[in-house]
């Protein structure tokens, strides 16, 4: 990391929202593979066709613009962006230039050092999407219009990120928002969430702002925080040779891991925006935003509070769980059913995460319900199964559907707590096992856990492993 | 009297009287434009299939006693900016000259519905940007009242084909005068109806804040009849104002006794034709016997309606075609790259009219003077809107004259587009403040050509204008056809030539 210049870095966020149809027409908005399935005369531009405002999108747009805090304008209206680009279809994009929906907001994140840190948010404007380009092999180009007249929310921080690190951070969280708000399920591999960058560098201290690089195409927020650190030393490079960075849009080449010049911003298009006629302007009465705002969820930091101070709950524990609204609200079910928060943390962070992962589901698609992970904890609680039973047994509701009890009784996996039947087989460990008695009552106590081992590779792990101990224990005094 | 002489009342009359069937109507019509048009040259294309079809399905339903609309059966015409769901549809421009459209205009569904066969699509100025036809990629119309004048424009062919008596009914669009314009200078009526109050749905934008879709007929009870069949709320076009659909034929009768009628002093300005001033006064005189009150009254603002006019049409034009890349629909120009195939498509698509407003709404919007241009047309348009506001708390309508002067001769102003511009003087301001505004024929000029008085009323009172237009044609006489429209005397020459060509081959039918 270079000290001499100070980093300066705003984000350019694109995020799709979870609507029914699409921003001006009933086609639906909906990811399908079929080409140009989901297009009608509105959203393919043809002559005559008029644009007719879905008023769910304005809804999310609106709960969007609260849960970043930002003020909300009562009157605003659609603007058109006018350029050619085969993948708009209208020689225009529709758009909120003029007066955005929702400006002036904030976003708290964490700095570098750990302490909060607010991030503002200029503005929140609703517009359409675009088509998309299909490269074919001899040179060709298709378009792809099933995307064009999805609705999108543009969210534009102001430059008051400084590393790569933060932008990650405001990301994540951004991200954490607007599901939890259920705006849209940012998914960036999936291109539901886009991010683009700015960024500049001055001297320390310096309150003019250097010349800016806008980077573009990362499709992660890894690879936004590698672009950055790439372009940050890069433009460090440029200003110790004392030479000046070229403001332009640069592109990440995420198998190179370098970025690449795409064009100068002094080609920067002219929009030639203006309010769109075709239009009614988007009025909200303070009682709708008021409405909106009453009916927010709680978000992901006041959430990871709560928990901490509610449950006793460790920050990481906290911070795991809130992570996205379904893993909370996945945790609190438990929680109703199984009143001891830290082991409930534990498992949920651990092996149910681990399977989430692996068959790639949400937390509310697990075939582990709350009410068959509250019994399967219970179970544990009870010594009816060992923790490391508990742990094939998920799995295998994971693998089966069928109930933790189901699994334990159908294959015989309660734990042995029978005395007698647990001390002839710790005789038989002591008996086979003379040298590691040896070292063990010559202070080495570090012997006892092998000897436990072998009781619990005995009995396949069905043993109670505190009685196994205490056998031991007290027959190796 | 010849079934294609009759009004659409009178036709609508025979048919519901079952006197006349629906084929025979529609026959006669078919074989008039036979005989006409390759004179006149009003229509782009032409489907007498299409309508013998729809007018053999209205018989058949008539036969069976369903209930049927008062005007199922009367043959129609479409301004070819209007889009017809598998017929082509080209706003007469080489662009789209092979453009079908996959979906019917909200107003042509309406017509479908109540059974009007279409007889075929209408000339225009390309993409409806001129005032006489002569714009059109395609062909010129002639004026039927003389054949080297222009129509007007742009619904040069429906104004034409109405006169001519080759239609009825015509459907055509106005954005600064193309309904009001030609009607003066056919001898037809024409009303432009109150922005929002009939969908633009389906009409090829040229400026969206100005775009309407309006009736043309011979006479105001038919203009009435037509406009309750096309108004009303569409729920696809945001800009329809919801608003319930008076019944304008029953308003008819009315008369003018107690009407303030506010003579617009800018609309009988010195400069226009004598005749046309005097054409205008004898009008308001006669309305004045019959009861109305005539005083005069000023829009200041209207002075600025040229400048702020093709400010903002232009502006907006620019942005609606956009979208004629070459991608998606219509002409496409070869090209190595997108951009050279998008700029060969649109410098080859476009006439020089079209190309000059894209250039100078492109310019009017750029970032240097969007704010100077754009915003302040904006802030005259609503001083204009505040002169009616204003001239409305003392009068119930207004009036004056719908054009400076008569049709002119083909080719006399194409190459002034400024002196082209003029023509549509009177009849921008209404535009722009979205009021409805109607031209009715009010006398002919020494030489024959008709002349148009230009009444204008507060919004949504379309049906004030057809009753005072009817009332004039009770004392006036009207209408009048213009001489090669006398009964039957060019069917009598014979002349059986097919319907007519042009340079995109064969026309289509449906």
């Amino acid at each position: 990391m270079v000290m001499e210049y100070e980093v300066v870095i705003g984000l350019e966020v694109h995020v799709e929202l979870m609507t029914k149809s699409k921003l001006f027409c009933a086609c639906p908005n909906r990811f399908t593979t079929e080409a140009n399935s989901h297009t009608c005369e509105v959203c393919l531009g043809f002559p005559g066709a008029l644009p007719l405002l879905n008023r769910e999108a304005v809804q999310k747009a609106l709960t969007a613009s609260l849960a970043l805090n930002c003020e909300i304008a009562l009157h605003s209206y659609f603007d058109r962006k006018n350029y050619f680009y085969p993948d708009i279809p209208k020689g225009y994009q529709i758009s909120q230039y003029f007066i955005p929906l929702g400006s002036s907001g904030f976003l708290e994140i964490e700095d570098d050092s750990g302490a909060p840190k607010k991030i503002r948010i200029g503005r929140v404007h609703l517009e359409e999407d675009a088509g998309k380009l299909v490269h074919g092999g001899a040179g060709d180009s298709a378009v792809d219009y099933n995307r064009a007249g999805v609705p999108l929310i543009e969210i534009v921080s102001e430059p008051d990120l400084r590393s790569p690190g933060e932008s990650r951070r405001y990301l994540e969280q951004l991200k954490s928002i607007l599901q939890y708000a259920e705006v849209s399920d940012c998914k960036m591999e999936e291109g539901s969430l886009r991010c683009d960058a700015n960024v500049s560098l001055r001297p320390k201290g310096s309150t003019v702002f250097g010349n800016k690089v806008e980077l573009k195409n990362m499709n992660s927020f890894k690879a936004v925080e590698k672009a950055l650190e790439y372009e940050i030393e890069r433009q460090a490079q440029i200003l110790r040779r004392g030479e000046t960075v070229i403001p332009q849009t640069r592109r990440w080449d995420e198998d190179k891991q370098v970025t690449i010049a795409m064009r100068d911003k002094y080609q920067a298009t002219d929009y030639r925006c203006f309010p769109d006629p075709e239009l009614a302007p988007i009025e909200l009465t303070a009682g709708e935003v008021e409405a909106a705002r009453r009916a927010l969820p709680e978000f992901p930091a006041q959430r990871k509070s709560r928990y901490m101070a509610e449950y006793g709950l460790p920050a990481y524990d906290a911070g795991v769980l809130t992570a996205t609204r379904g893993m909370a609200e996945y945790f609190e079910a438990c929680l109703k059913l199984y009143d001891d928060p830290k082991s409930l943390s534990n498992w949920i962070m651990g092996d149910f995460s681990a399977h989430l992962n692996a068959a790639g589901l949400e937390p509310q698609e697990a075939p582990l319900t709350p009410a068959y992970m509250a019994a399967l904890l219970q179970m544990i609680d009870k010594q009816l199964i060992s923790g490391k039973i508990a742990k094939e047994v998920m799995a295998k509701v994971f693998a089966t559907g069928k109930s933790p009890r189901e699994i334990v009784e159908g294959e015989g996996l309660l734990q042995i707590t029978d005395q007698s039947e647990l001390e002839k087989l710790v005789d038989e460990v002591i008996a086979a096992n003379p040298d590691s008695v040896q070292s063990y009552r010559s202070g080495k106590t570090k012997a006892l856990g092998f000897l436990v081992g072998q009781v619990m590779q005995a009995t396949k792990g069905k043993a109670n492993p505190q009685l196994v101990n205490k056998l031991l224990a007290e027959k190796l005094k | 009297m010849e079934l294609f002489e009759m009004t659409a009342l009178e036709l609508s009359r025979l048919l519901q009287k079952k006197e006349v069937s629906a084929v025979e109507v529609v026959t006669a019509f078919i074989k008039r434009i036979g005989a006409l048009e390759p004179r006149l040259k009003t229509l782009l294309t032409f489907t007498p299939a299409g309508a013998l079809q729809e007018a053999e399905a209205v018989d058949r339903k008539r036969h069976r006693g369903e209930p049927l609309s008062p005007l199922a059966g009367v043959p129609v015409v479409i301004k070819d900016n209007i889009s017809t769901a598998g017929l082509r549809t080209t706003c007469a421009s080489r662009m789209l000259a092979n453009y079908i459209p996959p979906y019917d205009a909200t107003a042509v569904r309406l017509l479908r519905k109540a059974g009007l066969p279409i007889l075929g699509k209408t000339n225009l100025d390309e993409f409806a940007m001129g005032s006489s036809t002569e714009s059109s990629y395609f062909y010129p119309t002639r004026n039927p009242w003389d054949l080297d004048r222009v129509p007007g424009g742009s619904s040069g062919g429906s104004a034409a084909a109405v006169a001519a008596a080759l239609a009825p009914l015509a459907l055509g669009s106005d954005t600064g005068g193309s309904i009001r314009q030609p009607a003066a200078l056919c001898g037809v009526t024409g009303l432009r109806p109150t922005y929002g109050r009939v969908s633009r749905y389906g009409l090829i934008a040229f400026a969206s804040s100005l775009d309407t879709i309006g009736p043309m007929t011979l006479t105001a009870a038919d203009g009435a009849l037509f406009m309750g069949l096309i108004a009303g709320y569409d729920p696809l076009d945001p800009t329809s104002l919801n608003e319930p659909v008076p019944d304008y034929c029953r308003e008819l009768e009315g008369g003018v006794r107690g009407l303030r009628i506010g003579l617009v002093k800018e609309r009988l300005a010195a400069e226009f034709d004598p005749q046309v001033i005097t054409a205008v006064r004898r009008a308001l005189e006669l309305l004045q016997e019959n009861g109305a009150v005539v005083e005069e009254v000023s829009l200041p603002h209207t002075a600025y309606s040229l400048p702020v006019y093709y400010v903002i049409g232009s502006a907006e034009a620019a942005s609606n075609l956009g979208r004629f890349d070459g991608v998606r629909f219509g002409l496409r120009e070869p090209g190595a790259s997108i951009t050279e195939m998008s700029s060969a498509t649109r410098g080859r698509g476009f006439g020089p009219e079209v190309r000059r407003r894209i250039m100078l709404g492109t310019y009017l919007l750029s970032d240097d003077s969007g704010h100077r241009y754009y915003v302040q047309a904006q802030k005259v348009r609503a001083l204009i809107r505040q002169d009616y506001e204003n001239a409305f708390q003392r009068f119930d309508l207004l009036a004056g004259a719908t054009t400076p002067d008569p049709a002119f001769k083909l080719g006399s102003k194409t190459d002034q587009p400024l002196e082209m511009y003029r023509t549509d003087i009177c009849t921008l301001d209404d535009a722009l403040a979205g009021v409805p505004s109607l031209s009715a024929p009010c006398g002919l000029s020494a030489s024959g050509l008709p002349i148009g008085l230009q009444l204008t009323a507060p919004p949504l009172r379309e049906g004030l204008l057809f009753r005072v237009a009817h009332c004039l044609e009770q004392v006036l006489g009207t209408p009048v056809r213009p001489p090669l429209a006398a009964a039957g005397t060019i069917l009598r020459e014979g002349e059986r030539r097919p319907p007519c060509s042009h340079r995109m081959g064969a026309l289509s039918d449906g």
